[in-house]
């Protein structure tokens, strides 16, 4: 029943602010118009050369056929797509997490530091694909091990970019805390959290992207459900135009994480750095 | 510049003692670097600051005047004499917000509004929520910041920034001023207002000022007295008197008077080198 509300809300709205939600997506549209003249040229051309070469549609399906492919596989992509959201979202929550604590900690304790940064270092330097089979192994076939891979891609990025935004706060703001004699906590609360806020969406918006891909390499190693067991699945069936259709659900799943992510920055950092006038 | 009553800026000094000592500085040595590498900044400084006095500090590029200052407020480790900052140590008068210090550049914190700025000392250290200060509005009133309120620092000109930094220090009521380089990056009009501003400022509230300068024509036009001092090492050139009456303006600048107190520092200035 519920959407039956708010269809009626929706049309309850008054006209004008439906005139300016119009005026907003004209606007949106004629900013990216060069980004979108491109995409549906590419397309386009896509289309023509499949069709121009008569490539089997096995080797490289035409947009028409991916189109048709989203059309007959709806359900499959739809339930093999929550699971993958489910993965990438948790994994780039506790990856992201442990790495803020784990700065936080690293900023207050360089002995934790020297003893910890070499090992973070150490466990990025595994090919997470070949991680993935060991952690198949200990937490069997569940979602675990792909969260844990998803969190694993997000984690180092975000620790480095914030050990360094934590630092980030300049000797004369650390100076001005100490006159006020005020305590680690407080520092860390009104001066160092809030200088590394860039630092860290930049980290975040990495990680949105690369919690995604973690999440379907992770679904490579015989997992029965998500959008990389579809990945394997349609390629050893030579289903090119669902394998086609798979890809650009994954790809379109990290480009709204990387938006979401984008549009709380903008929220939360309307200040610029102190330098920068 | 909006003008503002006297009376709610007074910082809670025990009126008993006019010329007591604010601080009082005795044989400071302040070495930096290791047992091989060692450099001396400060060698045997001593001077006393009278309570309610302006005095500004002079002297070479790198004679110590930062490191001076920074001892006072607990910043810089002493590693002989004495420092004491109302009979207290350094570091009590810290934590019971003897002071205050302004920074050659403002370093507000970049994400929070002017008023935001101005209150952090009342949000932070052991003293945040005691203890009587002064009202934000009323202190962007006096900087001639009014109505900026909700203006984020990158807003707001070089100038206007470090009158926030002013109004500040000046939230807690400090009884001394500790002021390093303040006008240092401004303009000379800027700065000419806002030295007229701070000697107003000190005459209304009996604030200890001690403030750095690389100017001459400064250090003569604000200080009651001029702390020269003197490099390799650090030390106390002249701790001399400036003769001009106050109030001061700056058509002081022009009389023969000022002139000749400037040459006089100059020259001092020269012998420094
Ligand atoms: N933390 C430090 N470690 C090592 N040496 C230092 C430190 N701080 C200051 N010094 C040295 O002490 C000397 C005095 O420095 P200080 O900043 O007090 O000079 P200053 O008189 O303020 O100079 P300026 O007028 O250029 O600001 C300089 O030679 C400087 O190199
Ligand atoms: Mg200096």
């Amino acid at each position: 029943m519920s959407h039956v509300v708010s269809s009626t809300t929706k049309t309850g709205a008054p006209p004008e602010r439906k005139i300016a939600l119009l005026d907003a997506t004209a606007g949106v549209l004629v900013k990216h118009m060069p980004a979108i003249s491109a995409a549906v040229g590419l397309v386009v051309l896509w289309q023509f050369v499949v069709w121009f070469f008569k490539i089997p549609t096995f080797m490289a399906p035409s947009p028409v056929d991916v189109a048709y492919a989203f059309q007959d596989n709806a359900k499959i992509l739809w339930t093999n797509m929550l699971p993958t959201i489910l993965e990438a979202f948790l994994g780039f929550v506790f990856g992201n997490l442990v790495a803020i604590l784990l700065a936080i900690w690293f900023v207050h304790s360089s002995t934790a530091e020297k003893a910890f940064y070499p090992i973070a270092v150490f466990i990025k330097a595994i090919p997470i694909i070949a991680l993935a089979p060991i952690l198949v192994l200990i937490f069997g076939n569940g979602l675990a091990p792909k969260i844990i891979i998803a969190g694993l891609i997000c984690f180092f990025p975000t620790l480095v970019n914030m050990v360094q935004g934590l630092k980030s706060a300049s000797p004369a703001m650390l100076d001005l805390m100490r006159v006020l004699s005020a305590s680690n906590t407080e520092i860390l609360w009104k001066v160092r959290l809030p200088s590394s806020m860039p630092f860290l969406f930049a980290a975040l918006k990495i990680a949105a992207t690369s919690s995604v891909m973690g999440a379907i390499v992770a679904e490579w190693i015989g997992s029965s459900f998500g959008l990389g067991a579809l990945i394997i699945e349609a390629t050893y069936n030579f289903r090119s135009p669902l394998l086609y259709a798979t890809v650009v659900i994954a790809a379109v799943l990290a480009v709204v994480l990387f938006f979401i992510v984008s549009v709380i920055e903008a929220r939360m950092i309307r200040w610029k750095p102190a330098g920068s006038h | 510049m909006a003008m503002l009553g006297t009376a709610k800026l007074m910082p809670n000094v025990p009126q008993t003692e006019p010329a007591a000592t604010a601080v009082s500085i005795r044989n400071l040595s302040v070495r930096f670097g290791d047992r091989n590498n060692e450099f001396t900044a400060l060698s045997d400084v001593s001077v006393d600051i009278p309570e309610g006095a302006f005095v500004t500090m002079l002297g070479p590029s790198g004679c110590g005047k930062s490191t001076l200052l920074r001892c006072v407020a607990d910043l810089v480790h002493i590693s002989d004499g004495s420092i004491s900052v109302f009979g207290r140590s350094p570091q009590e008068a810290r934590e019971s917000r003897d002071f205050a210090f302004v920074f050659q550049d403002a370093t507000l914190l970049p994400w929070r509004n002017v008023l935001d700025n101005v209150r952090l000392p009342l949000e932070v250290g052991k003293h945040a929520q005691t203890g009587d200060h002064a009202d934000p509005h009323e202190l962007l009133a006096m900087v001639g910041l009014k109505g900026r309120e909700n203006a984020l620092p990158h807003e707001l000109s070089g100038g206007m920034r470090q009158r926030v930094a002013i109004a500040r220090a000046l939230i807690t009521r400090p009884r001394i001023l500790l002021m390093d380089e303040p006008f240092g990056a401004l303009d000379e009009i800027t700065r000419d207002r806002l030295n007229e501003e701070l000697l107003r400022v000190w005459q209304e509230t009996g604030t200890t000022i001690l403030f750095v300068t690389h100017s001459i024509p400064e250090a003569a036009f604000l200080g009651q007295n001029v702390l020269m001092l003197q490099a390799h090492p650090g030390r106390v050139k002249e701790f001399m008197k400036v003769d001009l009456p106050f109030p001061r303006s700056l058509a002081v600048r022009d009389t023969v008077e000022f002139i000749g107190v400037t040459a006089h520092l100059r020259r001092l200035l020269e012998e420094c080198l």
